[in-house]
């Protein structure tokens, strides 16, 4: 962090974000005494205090300084890309919490507002289940409306997609189901014919042009207004939900153009998907309707509470899965997941998926688009090749991390990212110009996953679903194995062709500068894949089947093995090796098809996924993101397992100079400033005395540099040589020296201590579970140094002999 | 500046009025009658002996959605319709084009706004502070971390101008400081890279 001088410049120089920090800009702008509407927790011993003064009818002066010694706003707030201090903010809410019910008792008004108070927050669920499906409907219906933009426009009102603009047409065929007369492809509206070489040509320029006009907008909108909108952003949101902060990354403007970008990015045809960024998308709401509750704006692990439960609607509204959503954030992203945050998760989750509902983006009631229905039986054979599935998974997960990575950092550190919308533009060039030749990847990706999931029946068909029909007097549902046409020996190597696509596309295209998401390519990975395997199992057990494997239950005229089942089981197994998800991955599945019968299958190919890609590389795509950012992040995860004690941790080390402490009472006003102004450290603690060092607590440099500010500035007399002090009462001063200033109310009176013999798995236990960002080490009851977070995180670094500077934050 | 003020006013009226439009749309939805274009039951019939497989779509009730009412002409004599309409599957679908042109024309206007922005603000913008207030008074939003006093600038600016109300500099101080934001971002994530890499 840079070290900003205090005078007047600090805070204009900080990030005072978006309007959820209304802060306290000192110099020039008035200070808003109004803020705090509920009794602070700090002030309660101030009150006492006062009290005792009154009592005893002390001087004027004391009482008038206590007076003006209400909490400064500003106090108790954090700076940009700092830790919060989870201890502080949960008893400040217990604190008004306390104070609410105490009050409730004397009156009516009273016993009004503490319901109101309870019921704030399922208030603010259902708004934000509403506003995120919302949002949600709307993508949707944008995405797929400008999607269809590439290929051409209809008549009958330009706001119609492809299929909504057949919806009441005859003429569609059984073939083609998709032509009518009012949908006109770009070259049939330029050339006025559809057919030859020129249309192709014609056709394809325009597909091309399309998807380098959108993502070059996307790029732009993202470079000039909201920067933080791009990448898919669930590694930044989970380092948020640990207690980091960055501000306006949840703002309204990050909003709007994550939103509108999204729209753009996902249409121009780039290899991403869209359910990270509406996990950011569905924060983002959630952070700012947290903004009309006083609740939750003040308190910022309240606020996180929040947030957990709109990661759990984000994934709700993108999968159509209210209880994979929950999990999802209880598994991936949050960090601290109370009960309470369960059940009002789970609300807002289903708020969102029946607003989505009622929207009803897809014409028939379904929430995603690849809602399957089919439930055939599996055999217990057929484990083996889904376990075969769980492993490429696995390989292929640990492949792209690795090779994402990589790119990612050769994107921080080189020249490539110097040029990010040359970066972006190129990108899509080549993916428009390799995917429009090949049917499978000229679709939208979800349309193929869709597609890919399709049981065939008789009522199909599209390519893949070209089998000959050999007795033609069964229904449609159970339909026996049929040996292939030749068509699905084409759509075979084109799938083939679009896997190798896929696969190196999606490597350069997730983390560029627009909004990009994962799950859906992985996805589509493991659909192809599957469904080649079960192409190919199926014409096995057709053409072999009196081989031994097959001989028991796949026997000629029964329906033993369904290829869509095995792409959904592939695309489970992509998914589970990319980001490592258990039993998040499997409801979500799960929810996706309707069919419990598929559990097994499912589970058994997430977790061999799992293991294989644990084997290889020990983290999913997010933390290892995480990491390349250096983020300070403690994952709750692993294990700490070296045996160093908390003095090999702590800092100051053998050969730095000693512990920049704060004394009780004999520093001055200038002292401190002296003392700000020459370190950078973020807090320091308090002694009684130099030669003891005996702590008496902590306190920030952000209040103290807050307060020492605002006393020079409201309180009279306050100048250079006023002492400062930490003490519950300070002795009287002759009338002829200058002011006293006293700042005990912003010290933090229970500071956490370890003894330096303590282990540094307990250390890094205590941290995790209580959310700690700063702990001190004593010896024989004196102070002997102190453990950052960051400390504890360059530490764990060095024992896993990777780079302990690339811990970049607080 | 009015335009400016037009625009601070829009952006944060956009959101409040994003969210009334989707309820609104919601509710209208359940209240008025359904257009006719919006339903239709639709029947797949595969091929059948010699006959090619046909799509029907009609848009009738739900109750009359099935193949007898639907597959007109009929292609088959009168013993072979229930083996034919056997294998036919019909499905009754709604859907509200109320809804999606409504969404697609919001979405289009608000790109469009956004990109009007985004030109104003790269292009317009120095070009007409340069000819109002000439080169020496340019607010130095661009290129400082940590400046001293940013708002003197923009204070020196306003109150040398022709008199303004309270609102349009508290708007321009907003702009600013949004911008700084922006630029602060900007530098963070394009430029050194630091996060969101």
């Amino acid at each position: 962090m840079d070290n900003q001088g205090y005078c007047g410049e600090s805070f204009n120089s900080l990030q005072s974000g978006t309007s959820d920090e209304d802060m306290v800009e000192i110099a020039g702008a008035t200070l808003d005494f109004s803020v705090t509407d509920d009794v602070p927790p700090l002030d309660r011993e101030y009150a006492g205090g006062y009290n005792t003064y009154t009592g005893e009818g002390m001087n004027g002066t004391s009482k008038l300084m206590d007076f003006l010694d209400e909490p400064v706003p500003g106090v108790g707030t954090y700076e940009d890309f700092n830790t919060i201090d989870w201890v502080r903010e949960k008893s400040k809410d217990r604190d008004r919490h306390r104070e609410i019910a105490s009050k409730s008792k004397e009156s009516t008004w009273a016993l009004i507002q503490s319901v109101s108070d309870a019921f704030s927050g399922w208030l603010l669920m259902l708004l934000i289940g509403l506003m995120a499906g919302a949002l949600a409907g709307g993508i949707d219906i944008s995405a797929h409306w400008m999607t269809d933009l590439k290929d051409g426009v209809c008549l009958n009102g330009f706001w119609f997609n492809h299929e909504h603009c057949c919806w009441t047409s005859n003429e569609t065929t059984f073939m083609e189901r998709d032509k009518c007369p009012q949908w006109k492809s770009w070259a049939e509206l330029i050339i006025g014919h559809s057919e030859g070489a020129f249309a192709y040509i014609t056709n394809y320029l325009m597909y091309v042009s399309w998807a380098l006009l959108f993502a070059f907008l996307a790029v732009s909108l993202v470079r000039a207004f909201a920067p933080y909108a791009c990448g898919s952003g669930i590694s930044e949101i989970k380092t948020i939900l640990s207690g980091f902060i960055i501000r306006g990354y949840l703002g309204k403007w990050t909003l709007i153009i994550k939103t509108i970008t999204l729209v753009l990015a996902v249409s121009s045809g780039l290899s991403l998907g869209k359910e990270g960024p509406l996990v950011h998308v569905a924060c983002c709401c959630g952070n700012i309707l947290c903004h009309l509750f006083t609740k939750y704006r003040k308190n910022e692990a309240k606020r996180r509470e929040v947030l957990s439960a709109a990661a759990a609607v984000g994934v709700s509204v993108a999968f159509g899965a209210p209880i994979g959503g929950v999990l999802f954030s209880l598994e991936e992203v949050s960090y601290y997941f109370p009960l309470k945050t369960l059940w009002r998760s789970f609300f807002a989750a289903l708020v969102a998926a029946f607003t989505l509902r009622s929207i009803n983006p897809f014409g028939n009631s379904k929430l995603v688009l690849f809602y399957v229905e089919f439930h055939s039986p599996w055999h217990l054979l057929e484990l083996i090749p889904f376990i075969l599935l769980g492993i490429f998974g696995g390989l292929w997960g640990a492949f792209f991390i690795r090779t994402n990575i990589a790119w990612c950092r050769r994107r921080k550190t080189t020249k490539l990212g110097h040029y990010p919308v040359l970066e972006v533009l190129v990108v899509t060039a080549v993916t428009a110009i390799l995917a429009f030749p090949n049917d499978y990847t000229r679709i939208s990706t979800s349309e193929l996953i869709s597609e890919l999931f399709n049981d065939c029946g008789l009522l199909d068909s599209s390519k893949l679903c070209d089998y000959i029909n050999l007795n033609s007097s069964k229904s449609s549902n159970e339909l026996p194995d049929r040996p292939a046409n030749s068509n699905v020996y084409t759509a075979m190597w084109q799938l083939a062709l679009a896997l190798i696509f896929k696969v190196l596309i999606t490597i350069v295209t997730f983390g560029m500068k627009v909004p990009s998401g994962l799950f859906i390519p992985s996805m589509a990975v493991g659909a192809i894949t599957g469904r080649l395997l079960g192409v190919g199992m199926e014409q096995l057990a057709y053409y072999h089947h009196d081989w031994v494997i097959f001989k028991g239950w796949c026997t000629p005229g029964a329906d033993c093995i369904t290829p869509g089942l095995y792409a959904m089981v592939g695309a489970a197994a992509c998914l589970g090796g990319v980001t490592r998800m258990t039993v998040s991955l499997v409801v979500i599945m799960f929810e996706l098809t309707g069919g419990l019968e598929y559990i097994v299958p499912l589970m058994a190919a997430a977790m061999t996924s799992k293991w294989v890609a644990d084997a290889i590389g020990r983290e999913g795509i997010y933390e290892a993101h995480i990491r390349l950012n250096g983020y300070p992040f403690l994952e709750a995860k692993e294990e700490f397992g070296h045996k160093t004690l908390a003095m090999d941790v702590m800092r100051p080390r053998r050969s730095d100079p000693p512990l920049t402490v704060l004394t009780q009472d004999h520093m001055t006003v200038e002292d401190v400033e002296t003392l700000i102004s020459e370190t950078t450290y973020s807090g320091f603690p308090v002694v009684v005395s130099h030669e003891s060092q005996r702590l008496v607590g902590f306190v920030l440099r952000r209040d103290l540099v807050i307060s020492i500010e605002n006393a020079r500035k409201r309180q009279d007399g306050i100048v250079s040589t006023s002492h400062i002090y930490f003490t519950e009462y300070m002795p009287p001063q002759p009338s002829t020296s200058p002011a006293q200033l006293k700042l005990r109310s912003i010290m933090d009176l229970s500071p956490f201590t370890v003894t330096d013999h303590t282990p540094m798995e307990i250390v890094v236990d205590i941290f995790r579970k209580l959310g700690l960002r700063q702990c001190l080490v004593t010896h024989n009851g004196r102070l002997l140094g102190i453990i950052t977070k960051k400390d504890i995180l360059k530490h764990m670094a060095q024992m896993a002999n990777r780079d302990p500077d690339s811990i970049l934050f607080n | 500046v009015i335009a400016m003020w037009a625009l601070l006013t829009l952006h944060r009226w956009i959101i409040h009025s994003g969210l009334k439009i989707c309820c609104m749309l919601l509710s209208t939805q359940s209240t008025e009658a359904k257009n006719s274009e919006d339903i239709r039951c639709k029947c797949i019939c595969p091929p059948y002996k010699e006959l090619p497989g046909k799509i029907y779509n009609q848009n009738v009730s739900q109750k009359d959605c099935n193949c007898l009412h639907v597959v007109e002409p009929m292609p088959v004599p009168g013993k072979d319709v229930e083996a034919y309409c056997l294998r036919c599957e019909c499905k009754y679908e709604e859907r509200s084009s109320v809804t999606i042109k409504a969404t697609i024309i919001i979405y289009l206007s608000i790109l469009g706004l956004l990109l009007l922005y985004m030109v104003y603000l790269t292009l317009l913008e120095p070009v007409l502070k340069r000819r109002l207030f000439g080169h020496s008074q340019l607010i130095q939003s661009d290129d400082e971390v940590g400046d001293h006093q940013p708002f003197a600038n923009a204070h020196d600016v306003l109150s040398r101008s022709r008199s303004r109300t309270n609102v349009l500099n508290k708007v321009e101080y907003a702009q600013q400081r949004w911008k700084r934001q922006v630029q602060e971002q900007r530098k963070s994530v394009f430029d050194r890279h630091v996060v969101l890499s």
